[in-house]
């Protein structure tokens, strides 16, 4: 069992754009020649996780091929609004090398889906519904973007808060 | 059962997305997430096909909602384009939403159609 040491998600320098892995992050190159079994284990795990929920909150919430798909967009939306949470969390306090693979790239990767957004958005037009599926690709378009920009807002203003607060 | 098919699905799925996205971002060296276009396209591609077999349970559950489900995502997508317009690449954050909806949109379909045509 090898010993995880250390790791940060980004340093001050870096500017990440892709949250689950961003090779011009120096942690994320080197993460999986340094721990390969450990990270693409880690992501295994959250996402059967994250998979899990979306299955069970789609089977008690299901839709009609015509229908709005409720479940899977606010699926989408709350996952949105986790990653920009976590990441801002992981970027002002650095964890340990496998907490972005396990719930970034794993549990909030496997829980939002982007192929049953885009299929459920063609079977609506496919059982003539276009107005439906418009209204669905906007909606989570719109949801999924306002969703990220407030988790990070929100998580940025606590951590900037308790910072002033253990200051003092 | 569903749910071990399920579980066996994302556990293929989210790795090879996260390893699909290295691969992508080690040949191109660009501020463009082609990485995450790549595995939403393919997904999306995968599930119309799916959608238009006269598959069985199992078979939805274990490469639909496991593996499709998992190796695609909207969490990645929608930060990134928060992260690129923060970075002034206001171009890229517009064009990474709108072309991962309409590739993932013509994918879909198109793997709907192929296999229907296909099965007859």
């Amino acid at each position: 069992m090898p010993v995880l040491v250390g790791g940060t998600v980004t340093g001050p320098s870096e500017f990440r754009v892709d949250p689950d892995v961003d090779l011009r992050v120096p942690a994320d190159r080197r993460e999986l020649t340094a721990h390969p079994a450990a990270v693409l284990g880690v992501i295994a795990a959250g996402g059967v996780l994250g998979a899990l929920a979306r299955a069970g909150l789609q089977a008690t919430f299901p839709h009609p091929p015509t229908g709005f798909p409720w479940a899977t967009f606010g699926i989408n939306v709350a996952g949105c609004l986790l990653i920009g949470a976590l990441m801002a969390v992981l970027t002002a306090r650095p964890a340990g090398p496998l907490v972005r693979p396990f719930l970034g790239v794993g549990v909030l990767g496997g829980f939002t889906t982007f192929s049953t957004y885009a299929v459920d958005a063609q079977r609506a037009v496919a059982a003539g519904s276009p107005g439906t599926a418009l209204a669905y690709l906007a909606a989570t378009l719109a949801g999924a973007l306002l969703a990220v920009w407030a988790g990070d807002a929100v998580a940025s203003r606590l951590l900037a808060r308790a910072k002033v607060g253990a200051a003092r | 059962m569903t749910v071990l098919l399920i579980a066996l699905g994302a556990a293929v799925g989210a790795p090879l997305r996260y390893l699909t996205d290295r691969a992508v971002q080690a040949r191109h060296a660009s501020a463009f997430p082609w990485g995450t276009l790549t595995v939403n396209v393919a997904g999306s591609l995968v599930l119309g096909v799916v959608t238009a077999l006269p598959t069985s349970p199992a078979v939805t559950a274990l490469l639909g909602t496991g593996f499709c489900g998992a190796l695609t995502t909207w969490s990645t997508l929608s930060y990134e384009t928060l992260r690129l317009h923060r970075g002034g690449r206001r171009g890229h954050a517009v064009a990474n939403v709108l072309v991962s909806i309409a590739a993932g949109l013509t994918a879909a379909t198109l793997g709907y159609v192929l296999a229907r045509a296909v099965t007859g």
